[in-house]
């Protein structure tokens, strides 16, 4: 009677062992694309990037705060459209301890300045010059945008261009307690 | 589950068809038997034995031979499908309704069908892996099943055999020494065994010479290595296990290494040279105008300085310099990268002349970093030019207003003012390539294009693959697993000197009986034992004469 429970046992650890491998490859290929994407909750990558005057803005810097990260370049159309409902609503929320910051995808002081100059934009808005933070938040589309919580863990946001409505609420709850 | 016990007093476990100890045939089905089935030399296959709990019952479900044989044939099936159309892998589109039409335009109804179905991504599909999964525990469980019985059975082999179990070999010999004194024959037996390289055991009248015992491990090895192999493949969708990334970059540029977390690298100048010699027949036949000889990318690796975040690219350290070439990839860490793809003449700087329209003369030239304009470039006294905007990919005019389709250089369009001596108030126009300028009002001077420097791109594929010795291994521990089973043959001879001074002989192989007759030609000589006889063969050469007789 030992020795029949002792077979069970150990031919029971084997199939369970085996399941397992199984499971866990089919897992990992079904979320293949998507493991590198920051997931809801995830603990968002810290970064620092220089902006226009030459300050670092250090993501972390922030903690305690909501940021309302977004992606953008100059030829975005889309990007064109957000930016001006995302200064109105920086004036709203900046004193509310949500804070916009602009990352824009390696194109040149030149164009980012005209840019900013033509929108009146009057968040900060940094360049990532080599494309990392890019490559770590995983951005294809632009314009991309991310929440961070004040606890500096992400929020993900539909991709695509936002209203004015959804960036409202979207900064309306990440609201600081 | 009670034991067999043989007439000889061994309790074997349930299921066994030959006796561990003796070989006497226990099953009815092994009694029967002429020549006794010696796969896994008549142990019991452990699943047969026990079908009791749910475990037992998946467990038996795998060992099954044929159960494995459908999955191998079910795999096969499914892999050959996965080949008749490009995996969506190959088909370079971005969405999935690009996909879509892809195997429809391409390949029509059948490849809309395929598509559908999902066979255009069958090889990461979760059906596909579970059959991969199944026949890894078939083969784990099958081999375990089969093989740990086998081992023990032939570890614990007793030199003599029950007279029924010798009887029923395939190849048998009984009667007297044809020559001499029949009390030294075991003794020249051993003699001529141990020359033949066989290993001689001897309990009181039997003897058992084996040779390559080892051969019937061969198909366990085998699987082994198969395990391994599919364990490597497993161990790709680790993170970190196996990166493949791809990118572009510019002479002159500085970027991150998509895959390979903090650190970067500078593309320095991208070479492709040509072969200068005249054109040859074939390449005139083909339209080729040049050979190339090289491609190859200059790079600096760059690491981020230690405790760095994302994106703070000062302090960096150079890593290595390295010419990357076809075949020859920077090689760092684990990580390769390699030289894979190009773009030639992409715009870098476009130079323009500030001249006055009527009467040609020049104020001064400006060169445009088209990657870094300045505001404002000052080529004199009270003369200078802003660029007031600037569009490096125009794509024309919406609501009056210029757009740009990217951000890369493809068509540069300028709006530039223009401030000179005689009109310090600036004048304002929008240069684009290939159109006449559109000016506000009429003005007198114009930037008049020069030239353009161009630069190339370099494509450039970063790779790590930690699994590779993991798949090579399995790889050769399956192959030897094969080599053992194919080329090496597990032989056996039992020998009894019955109380007359008869022989009793019986051998067995498990493939090449042709060799284990040579050997036992030799010894039936050298120690003038009776004459074998091939007991299926007899029963051929029988039929053989009957086939004669019509």
């Amino acid at each position: 009677m030992e020795k029949k429970k002792k077979r069970s046992i150990i031919r029971g650890i084997i199939l369970g062992v085996l399941a397992c491998a199984i499971i866990y490859t089919i897992y990992n290929t079904a979320t293949k694309d998507t493991v590198e994407v920051l997931a809801d909750g995830d603990t968002a990558p810290d970064f620092e990037l220089v902006d226009l005057e030459g300050n670092t803005h250090r993501l972390s810097d922030y903690r305690g705060q909501g940021v309302f990260l977004n992606f953008w370049g100059t030829w975005c159309e889309p990007c064109k459209k957000e930016m001006p409902a995302m200064e109105r609503q920086y004036q709203q929320f900046k004193d509310q301890g949500v804070h916009i910051l602009a990352v824009n995808i390696a194109q040149s002081n030149f164009e980012v300045e005209n840019f900013v100059e033509q929108y009146n934009l009057t968040f900060p808005v940094v360049i990532d010059k080599t494309k990392s933070v890019m490559q770590a938040y995983n951005v294809g589309k632009l314009p991309a945008t991310y929440l961070i919580t004040p606890e500096g863990k992400v929020k993900r946001v539909p991709p695509g261009e936002l209203s004015e409505e959804q960036i409202q609420s979207l900064m309306e709850s990440i609201k600081p307690e | 589950m009670e034991k067999i016990s043989c007439v000889c007093g061994h309790e074997n476990p349930f299921g066994t068809k030959i006796c561990e100890k003796c070989g006497r045939p226990l099953s009815e089905e092994a009694k029967a038997q002429k020549v006794l089935d010696m796969r896994y030399d008549g142990t019991a296959i452990r699943s047969k034995t026990y079908n009791k709990s749910i475990i037992d019952k998946i467990w038996n479900f795998f060992s099954s031979v044929k159960v494995g044989v459908s999955l191998i044939i079910i795999t096969l099936i499914a892999s050959a499908l996965g080949t008749i159309f490009p995996q969506e892998f190959y088909v370079q589109v971005a969405t999935q309704e690009e996909k879509a039409l892809y195997y429809k335009q391409n390949y029509g109804v059948f490849g809309e069908l395929y598509y559908n179905l999902g066979l255009s991504d069958l090889y990461s599909s979760w059906w596909y892996q579970i059959l991969v999964g199944l026949l890894g525990i078939s083969i784990i469980v099958a081999s375990l099943d089969r093989g740990l019985p086998l081992y023990k059975s032939l570890k614990n082999q007793r030199v003599k055999r029950h007279e029924s179990f010798m009887k029923r070999q395939r190849i048998v010999a009984h009667g007297p020494v044809t020559e001499g004194d029949s009390s030294k024959t075991l003794d020249l037996i051993e003699e001529k065994m141990k020359n033949l390289r066989y290993k001689v055991r001897r309990d009181g009248n039997a003897l058992l010479a084996e040779k390559n015992r080892f051969a019937r491990s061969g198909p366990y090895i085998n699987h082994l290595g198969l395990i391994i192999f599919l364990l490597g493949v497993m161990l790709r969708f680790l993170p970190g296990f196996h990166v493949d990334e791809s990118m572009w970059i510019r002479e002159g540029e500085v970027r991150a290494i998509p895959g390979m977390d903090g650190y970067f690298l500078e593309n320095k100048q991208f070479i492709l040279e040509t072969y200068d010699n005249d054109p040859t027949r074939a390449q005139i036949e083909q339209g080729v105008a040049a050979i190339a000889k090289n491609y190859q990318t200059d790079v600096k690796l760059y690491k981020q300085a230690e405790g760095a975040v994302l994106g703070d690219t000062e302090n960096m350290e150079l890593v290595k310099e390295y010419s990357i070439r076809v075949n020859y990839p920077l090689k760092y860490d684990g990580y390769a990268i390699y030289q894979m793809d190009y773009r030639l003449n992409e715009l870098k700087s476009m130079t323009f002349e500030l001249t006055h329209k009527q009467s040609g003369e020049s104020l001064g030239s400006m060169k445009i970093d088209l990657t870094n304009p300045e505001k404002e470039y000052v080529l004199g006294e009270n003369t200078k030019v802003q660029i007031l905007n600037y569009y490096p990919d125009f794509s024309g005019l919406k609501d009056g207003v210029p757009q740009t389709a990217s951000q890369y250089p493809n068509n540069p369009a300028f709006v530039f003012k223009m401030m000179t001596p005689d009109k310090p108030e600036g004048e304002v126009s929008f240069v684009s390539i290939g159109a006449s300028p559109i000016e506000a009002g009429e003005n007198e001077y114009k930037m008049t294009f020069k030239g353009v420097e161009t630069r190339n791109v370099s494509g450039l594929t970063i790779r790590k693959d930690v699994t590779i010795p993991i798949l090579i291994i399995g790889g050769v521990i399956f192959l030897l697993g094969l080599a053992i089973g194919s080329y090496w043959n597990h032989r056996r001879l039992w020998v009894q000197q019955l109380e007359d001074g008869k022989i009793m002989l019986a051998a067995h192989t498990n493939k090449n009986w042709f060799s284990m007759k040579k050997d036992l030609d030799v010894v039936t000589e050298y120690a003038h034992l009776p004459q074998y006889i091939d007991q299926l063969e007899e029963k051929d050469e029988k039929d053989k004469e009957g086939d004669g007789a019509e």
